[in-house]
């Protein structure tokens, strides 16, 4: 399903060097290391709470590091000297929105500067194309808050791709969406991921969704992450560790499903694994 | 056609000076409102635009009080005002709200206050309805160019941080992530819009001032599905409604027998509620016969809602 020796070649894109962060006094991220090459695919996954969008916002440079520090493409990061694409988990696009898919993507690619731009044809036919890459064609001229979740998620693809970025980075993209609409944009983004040699980190609370296209996984838990292949890190041993109790790995059909060890707890754990599936969470 | 003309437009309108220096001042604050407005909506600022309407009056009413005209009050305490609710939005989006209606509530008492000292010491009758409800038709013509050169300025701003503006609209976490100037492009926008409300309650008065920055563009947003198309129409409709109760205003000194003409700001903010309503009716007919056509209709529509 995996192809390993791939990404052992890969260029490194991003590299995550002993980070921590406080928040609150509270400490959400705890040295937390790992590095990502270009045309991989790594799901950074954890439970609820566990840092993941924390982590995504010191990548981004919008949240500062208590200490460690983040390179891309072997430079610190600030958000004006490499792009990094981004699809955050909160997007305005309500219905009122007078922005079209294609507006929308437009905005990726000069959002960011002073003035007002003219129509020009290499732009319309730059967001054409993009609009084409994530199969978005059809709904090019729609309002944007009248699309449903799946083709909104899309279209900020998009927008996160038009401006060529080496790294891209979604925060939970399958967790107002149906499985199949889920399934279908882990599969586009496998795609980019491997033609562009675009380094792919996405958040997801549940794994099993990303498990045959997923390169790597980063696993977050009580702000400590554990990070490599699947199945050298998805381990009784590895999350024991990191979860700082008994934690017990079990597959089942194909689906991985993390319980904690106790007998109590189990029940709990299992429960959660089922229902946090990505058709869950408040739409 | 000639008495058609002559039924539709009063002796005397198109050769009276008050009326060319309203119809130039009304056209300017229409289209600075609305292009202002259509970002606020867009933005969720609607409350802060209100806000500043009667910041604003407590600055225009503190002028009259100190002898000076309206505008210079407006503009300077608008702009204050602005940038005190950057700050507090800034720092605490949740307590935004809160603290806005808070300075709201304090500058409506001290207008309360500037005015009443202003009418009774100063014997300015005029002046409570002159800062609350416009001042169109008595603005003399020498207020043009300042009016002109506030609104080009509001507009240049805009102009400079459309996109990032659109793009932090959207994400303001996008907009960082991309290096956009989130924070200057909304304290920009900030100081355009106390600007754009400071004209609007030259012109149509500080309490009606959110009519014409929300109410234009609301409607226009009803009926278009781009922003320069949200644009355009929002300034077509600002400019219509500004200049059509102008002329019911004008004409309706001519109705009764009293000879009393009716306020400008009435006829506006009504044709403005009117507008509304109506660009209200094509998506709200659509729905209707959706519903009729097919009974999974409604259940569609309240999955999109949802």
């Amino acid at each position: 399903m995996t192809d390993h020796t791939r990404t052992a070649a890969a260029p490194e894109i991003l590299r995550v060097d002993r980070v921590s962060v406080s928040l609150a006094g509270r400490q959400v991220l705890d040295e937390v290391s790992f590095t990502i090459g270009g045309g991989e695919f790594t799901g950074l996954i954890g439970p609820n709470g566990a840092g993941k969008t924390t982590l995504l916002r010191v990548i981004l440079g919008l949240q500062r590091p208590t200490s460690g520090q983040v390179e891309v493409l072997g430079r610190p990061r600030s958000p004006r000297n490499q792009p990094v694409g981004y699809v955050p988990q909160k997007v305005l696009l309500d219905p009122d929105m007078p922005m079209r898919a294609r507006d929308v993507v437009a905005l990726g690619l000069d959002g960011n500067r002073y003035g007002i731009r003219l129509p020009s044809r290499d732009r319309s036919e730059a967001v054409r194309a993009m609009l084409h890459a994530v199969d978005a064609d059809r709904f090019a001229d729609a309002r944007v808050g009248n699309l449903s979740g799946g083709e909104q998620q899309r279209v900020l693809i998009a927008q996160a791709l038009i401006s060529r970025p080496r790294l891209l980075l979604l925060d939970e993209p399958l967790a107002n969406l149906d499985l199949r609409s889920g399934q279908e944009i882990i599969a586009l983004l496998a795609r980019v991921a491997r033609e562009q040699q675009i380094a792919v980190l996405l958040s997801a609370h549940e794994m099993n969704p990303l498990l045959p296209v997923m390169d790597r996984v980063v696993y977050l838990a009580g702000g400590r992450a554990a990070s490599g292949p699947t199945e050298q890190v998805v381990t009784p041993e590895v999350l024991t560790r990191l979860y700082g109790h008994p934690v017990d790995v079990l597959h089942v059909h194909g689906r991985v499903l993390v319980v904690a060890g106790a007998a109590d707890e189990a029940a709990a754990a299992a429960h959660e694994a089922a229902t946090a599936g990505p058709a869950a969470g408040a739409g | 056609m000639h008495q058609l003309q002559a039924a539709v437009f009063e002796p005397g309108f198109f050769t009276s000076p008050q009326v060319h220096v309203a119809v130039t001042i009304g056209a300017v604050v229409a289209v600075v409102s609305a292009v202002t407005g259509v970002f606020t909506v867009l933005r969720g600022q609607s409350f802060a635009g209100h806000a500043l309407g009667d910041v604003s009056a407590a600055g225009g009413s503190a002028a009259l009080l100190l002898g000076l005209t309206p505008l210079p009050g407006f503009v300077g305490a608008g702009i204050a005002g602005a940038g005190v609710m950057d700050m507090i939005g800034v720092q605490r989006l949740r307590g935004r709200d809160l603290a806005t209606g808070i300075v709201l509530g304090a500058a409506i008492g001290c207008s309360a206050l500037f005015l009443y000292l202003g009418t009774t010491t100063r014997s300015t009758t005029g002046a409570t309805q002159q800062i609350l409800f416009g001042s169109i038709f008595t603005t003399t013509p020498g207020t043009i160019t300042a009016v002109a050169v506030l609104g080009g300025v509001a507009l240049a701003s805009i102009a400079a941080i459309a996109r990032p503006l659109l793009l932090a609209t959207l994400s303001p976490d996008i907009a960082a992530a991309r290096g956009a100037p989130v924070r200057l492009a909304g304290l920009l926008f900030m100081l355009a819009l106390a600007v754009s409300v400071a004209l609007s309650s030259l012109a149509i008065g500080a309490i009606l001032s959110t009519a014409l920055l929300i109410g234009p563009p609301a409607a226009a947003l009803r009926v278009t599905k781009t922003v320069p198309g949200a644009l355009v129409t929002a300034c077509l409709t600002g400019v219509a409604a500004t200049w059509l109760g102008i002329l019911l205003a004008y004409d309706s000194f001519y109705w009764g027998a009293g000879h009393q003409p009716l306020p400008v700001s009435f006829f506006i903010v009504a044709i403005i509620f009117v507008t509304y309503q109506a660009a209200g009716l094509p998506a709200a007919l659509a729905a209707r016969r959706r519903a009729a056509t097919s009974p999974a209709g409604a259940a569609d529509r309240d999955q999109v809602a949802a």
